[in-house]
C-alpha cells in the first residue's frame, strides 16, 4: 500500500459550519478566511456563483457553499465567513456559515464517505473522520472546484432558457 | 556542487548568447568581410562555452568548442567566409538550441552531432576553402590594417582624431613584460582607441615578443602628450610615435575617388573638432549598455499588487479629508496622490519591453523559409527599439510568426516570376514598429503579387462566407477582409507553411484579445501590406464607468464612439427591436439591464443615457442608468474558475476597493 499514508498519520484540517453538519478540509488548501464583505455579482454565472471580491488586489471569485451543495441559502450573520481555498490551481472563495476551528484529524479515522451525507452527493467528498464526538465530513475541493461544471450548468441553464 | 541554483541564470544567458550569434550570423553573411562580427560571435560561443562546461553539460561546451576554432580560423584569417561555413554554424547554433531546449525541459542537453562537428573539423583545417584564404590574405593591407580597421580610422580623422604608431621599447631588464606590456596598454586606454598592435594582444600577453612592439591608436592627444603619459610607466626604454599614413595603408587598388573625397572632408572638418570623441569608439565598440538587472515578472505583478492596495487607500484618504475639511491633512493627502500617480508611471514603463526581444527571432526564421520554398527575401526591421507592456509581447509572437509567414508564402513570387514581372529576383519584406499615441502599430508590408481579389471571392464563394450576388459589388477593402474570415484559406495546396487550417482569422482573434486590431492594404502587382494596431499597455485601460441598477460597469473607451442622452420619443421599432437613428444610421439598443439580469426598475424618466459602442463597423446603443466618468483603471483577471463570462472581458479594483467588471462590447453587438 502506499507509504504516504503510513508516514502522514494524522493531517491537519479547518474546520466550518455548514447548517447542521461541520465539514473539514485540508489546511493546506485553504489560503486565509475572511469576513463577508462587498461582493459584486457576476452576470449569467450559475446561482451558486456570488461574484467576486476584492481580495488584496486580486479579483477573486466567491461562491455559496450552501448552494452549491443545494442546500437553501441563509442570511448573512456576524459568523459568516469566506474561506478563501485553492486547488486546481484556481482561487475561490466559499461562503460557510462559521469556521473556527483547526483540528487534527488521524488518517486512520477517514472513512470512505457514504453514498449521500447532509444532501450532498459523495463525488465532492473525500471521505467522512469520526472523531471522539464529531463527525467530520472532509471535502473533495478538487471536484467541488470544478469549473468546467460551471460550464456545463450554464449550458443548462441557456438551453432551458 | 550543485549546480540547479545557476540553471535559470544559464538558460537565461544561453539563449541570450545564441540569440546574439543568431544575429551577427545573419549579419556576417551580408557583410563577410567584417571581422568585428567574427569577433562577436566568438565572444557569445567562448562564454556560451565556459558556462556549458562549468554546468557539467559536455556536449554543449564541446560543440562550442569547435565553433570557436572554426570562428578563431576565420578570425585569423585562415578560412574565409563562405556559405558552407555560414551554413555549418547556422547548424551548429541550431543544435545548440536544441541542446538548451532540452536543458530548460530537464533533460540533460546531450544531443548527437558528429556530423556537424565533422564538418566543422574539416572547416577548420581548410580542406575545402583552401583558395578563399589564400585571397583573403593578398587582400590584407599593408600595415597589418585590413579594410575596416582602415575605415574606422578614416572615419574617425573627420571627428578630429589622430591616427598614432607608437613604438615602445621595453628595458632590458625588464622581468615581467607581459605586466609591464599591461600597464602601458592601461595608460593608452585611458586617452585612445587602439586599433591594432604588433604583436597582436594575446602573443603580447603571452610574452611572445622581444623587447618592442607597436601599437596603432586613435588619439585627440598630440604625440608629446601622449609620449609624456607612456613614459610614465617604469622600465621602457623609450617610445617613438609617428603619425600613421593612412595614405600608405590604403590599398592600392582601392578607388582613389574614395580617398580624395575623404581628405576633402578632413580638411574641411579640421578647425571644428567639436564632435563627441564618444562617437568614434561607438563605431568600434558595441553599446556597453546601461546597468541592468533581471526581475522576475511576477515580482512585478506583486508589486502592481499591492500598490493598487495603496491607491484603494489614497482614495479612502481622500474621501476622509474631504469630510473633515482639515488644511493638514488636505495637503499631505494631495502630495500623496501626486506621488503614487509617479509611482504608478514608474511601475508600468519597468514592464515595458523592447519588441526587440519578439523580432529577433524572425531573420533567422526568414532566411530558412525562403530557403525551403525557394524564394529570395530580405527582410528588413525597423523599431526594434519600440516598447510594449511584457504581456503584450508575449502573446504577439506567434501572430507575428503566422504573418511573415504569410507574407513570404503567399506575398513574395518566386525569383523567375519577379524576374518577368520586371522586379528585381530578391523580395523584401519589411517589419516596422512604431508609437503613435496610445497605441504601438507594427506593420508587415512586402513587394509581392499582392492579393488576388479574384482568388480570394472565388474561395470567399466556394466557402459559403459570401453570397455570389454581392461578390461583385464589394469594395476591395471588404474583399481583402474576408482573409480574415474563419474557415479562410487562399492556398491552392496545402504547404508545409500555410494553408493547415489555422487561417488568419486565428491570427485575427488572437490580436483583438489584446486589444488590438488587424487591417489589411493591397496594391495588385505591387505588394500588401498587414498593419496592427496594440495598446501599449494590457493592464492599463481607458474605461468609461457606468452605473445600472446598483451596479457598477466600465465599458472600454476604444469601443465607445459616443455617449449621448435621448428622449424615449425618439426611440424608433424595427423587427420587433428599438432603434435609435444615430447620426442618419440605424443603431439599436440594448438595455444592459435585461441582457446582464440586473435588478432595478426602469425608470420613467423621459430621457434615456446610452453609451454608443461599436465593434467592427457595427453599432449598438447600451442603455444604463448614468454616467460616472472617464478613468484609468487596471485590467484584472477574473481567473480561470469564471472562463468565458457573456459579455465580461474582466473587472478592475475602485478607488473605493470594489470589484467593476469590464464590459466586452463584442459580446453585446451582434
Amino acid at each position: 500500500m502506499s507509504d504516504i499514508k503510513t508516514v502522514e498519520k494524522e493531517m491537519k484540517a479547518i474546520v466550518f459550519q455548514l447548517k447542521d453538519e461541520e465539514y473539514g478540509v485540508d489546511v493546506h488548501q485553504v489560503k486565509s478566511i475572511e469576513r463577508i464583505q462587498e461582493i459584486t455579482r457576476v452576470p449569467r454565472t450559475p446561482s451558486f456563483v456570488k461574484g467576486v471580491i476584492n481580495l488584496r488586489g486580486i479579483v477573486t471569485p466567491i461562491i455559496n457553499l450552501r448552494s452549491r451543495f443545494d442546500i437553501e441559502e441563509a442570511d448573512y450573520t456576524e459568523d459568516t465567513r469566506i474561506v478563501i481555498v485553492h486547488a486546481n490551481d484556481l482561487e475561490v472563495g466559499m461562503i460557510v456559515d462559521s469556521a473556527n476551528d483547526v483540528i487534527d484529524v488521524p488518517v486512520d479515522s477517514v472513512e470512505p464517505a457514504p453514498e449521500v451525507v447532509g444532501g450532498i452527493s459523495a463525488e465532492y467528498l473525500e471521505g467522512v473522520a469520526k472523531l471522539e464526538r464529531r463527525l467530520l465530513i472532509l471535502l473533495n475541493l478538487e471536484k467541488v472546484l470544478n469549473p468546467e461544471e460551471i460550464i456545463a450548468l450554464r449550458q443548462v441553464k441557456e438551453n432551458n432558457e | 556542487m550543485d549546480m540547479n541554483q545557476y540553471l535559470d541564470v544559464f538558460v537565461e544567458e544561453s539563449r541570450e548568447h545564441l540569440q546574439s550569434i543568431n544575429e551577427h550570423m545573419l549579419r556576417l553573411e551580408n557583410e563577410p568581410n567584417e571581422k568585428s562580427i567574427v569577433n562577436d560571435i566568438f565572444r557569445s560561443a567562448h562564454t556560451l562555452k565556459g558556462m556549458s562546461a562549468t554546468m557539467g553539460y559536455e556536449d554543449l561546451a564541446n560543440l562550442t568548442h569547435k565553433m570557436e576554432n572554426v570562428l578563431d580560423a576565420l578570425r585569423q584569417e585562415q578560412i574565409g567566409v563562405t556559405s558552407d561555413v555560414i551554413d555549418v554554424l547556422f547548424e551548429s547554433v541550431d543544435h545548440l538550441e536544441a541542446m538548451v531546449e532540452s536543458i530548460i525541459e530537464g533533460g540533460d542537453g546531450k544531443r548527437d552531432v558528429s556530423k556537424t562537428v565533422a564538418i566543422l573539423n574539416r572547416i577548420e583545417n581548410g580542406e575545402d576553402s583552401s583558395e578563399q584564404s589564400k585571397e583573403t590574405f593578398v587582400s590584407e593591407g599593408t600595415n597589418g590594417l585590413d579594410e575596416f580597421q582602415r575605415s574606422v580610422i578614416l572615419e574617425s580623422i573627420e571627428q578630429g582624431f589622430h591616427p598614432l604608431s607608437v613604438k615602445i621599447a621595453l628595458d632590458k631588464n625588464c622581468i615581467l613584460k607581459a605586466a609591464r606590456v599591461y600597464m602601458i596598454f592601461e595608460v593608452i586606454e585611458q586617452v585612445a582607441e587602439v586599433i591594432h598592435s604588433n604583436p597582436s594582444v594575446n602573443e603580447l600577453e603571452q610574452e611572445q615578443f622581444d623587447l618592442d612592439f607597436t601599437v596603432n591608436l586613435l588619439t585627440k592627444l598630440d604625440s608629446e602628450e601622449l609620449e609624456a603619459r607612456i613614459g610614465k610607466v617604469s622600465e621602457i626604454d623609450s617610445v617613438h610615435i609617428s603619425r600613421l599614413n593612412i595614405e600608405a595603408t590604403a590599398e592600392p587598388q582601392s578607388e582613389s575617388a574614395a580617398t580624395t573625397e575623404v581628405e576633402t572632408k578632413e580638411s574641411n572638418t579640421k578647425g571644428s573638432n567639436t564632435k563627441d570623441s564618444k562617437a568614434a569608439a561607438s563605431s568600434t565598440k558595441p553599446n556597453a549598455g546601461n546597468k541592468t538587472i533581471r526581475v522576475n515578472i511576477q515580482r512585478l505583478d506583486q508589486l502592481m499588487n499591492l500598490f493598487e492596495e495603496l491607491v484603494i487607500d489614497r482614495g479612502r484618504l481622500e474621501t476622509i479629508a474631504k469630510e473633515l475639511k482639515h488644511t493638514d491633512l488636505n495637503e499631505t493627502v494631495e502630495h500623496m496622490t501626486r506621488l503614487s500617480g509617479d509611482l504608478q508611471d514608474s511601475l508600468l514603463t519597468m514592464r515595458m519591453v523592447p519588441i526587440d526581444q519578439v523580432f529577433n527571432r524572425f531573420p533567422r526564421m526568414i532566411r530558412s523559409l525562403a530557403k525551403d520554398l525557394g524564394k529570395k527575401v530580405n527582410l528588413e526591421i525597423e523599431g526594434g527599439e519600440t516598447e510594449l507592456d511584457r504581456t503584450v509581447i508575449d502573446e504577439i509572437g506567434d501572430p507575428l510568426v503566422h504573418l511573415l509567414r504569410n507574407s513570404v508564402d503567399h506575398g513574395i513570387e518566386r525569383p523567375d516570376k519577379r524576374k518577368s514581372n520586371g522586379k528585381g529576383s530578391e523580395g523584401t519584406i519589411s517589419l516596422v514598429a512604431y508609437h503613435s499615441g496610445n497605441h504601438v502599430y507594427i506593420e508587415i508590408t512586402d513587394d509581392g503579387g499582392g492579393i488576388n481579389r479574384e482568388m480570394v471571392l472565388k474561395k470567399a464563394i466556394e466557402n459559403g462566407i459570401v453570397n455570389p450576388s454581392s461578390a461583385s459589388e464589394m469594395k476591395d477593402e471588404e474583399v481583402y477582409q474576408l482573409l480574415f474570415a474563419s474557415g479562410f484559406s487562399t492556398a491552392e495546396t496545402v504547404s508545409d507553411i500555410s494553408g493547415r487550417g489555422v487561417g488568419l482569422d486565428v491570427v485575427k482573434s488572437k490580436i483583438e484579445s489584446i486589444g488590438g486590431q488587424i487591417g489589411v492594404t493591397s496594391d495588385p502587382g505591387q505588394g500588401s501590406k498587414f498593419s496592427i494596431q496594440l495598446p501599449l499597455t494590457m493592464s492599463i485601460l481607458s474605461v468609461m464607468l457606468v452605473t445600472s441598477g446598483e451596479e457598477t460597469y466600465a465599458i472600454p473607451l476604444s469601443n465607445i464612439v459616443e455617449s449621448a442622452i435621448i428622449a424615449k420619443a425618439d426611440i424608433l421599432n424595427a423587427h420587433r427591436q428599438h432603434v435609435i437613428d444615430f447620426r442618419g444610421k440605424v443603431v439599436p439598443l440594448v438595455s444592459l439591464k435585461e441582457v446582464l439580469d440586473i435588478s432595478g426598475e426602469q425608470d420613467d424618466d423621459d430621457y434615456i443615457s446610452v453609451v454608443v459602442a461599436r465593434k467592427g463597423d457595427k453599432m449598438a446603443a447600451l442603455v444604463v442608468d448614468s454616467f460616472i466618468g472617464q478613468q484609468e483603471v487596471v485590467l484584472k483577471p477574473l481567473g480561470d474558475y469564471l472562463t468565458n463570462i457573456f459579455a465580461i472581458s474582466g473587472a478592475t479594483i475602485l478607488g473605493n476597493g470594489q470589484v467593476a467588471l469590464i464590459l466586452d462590447c463584442n459580446d453585446l453587438i451582434k
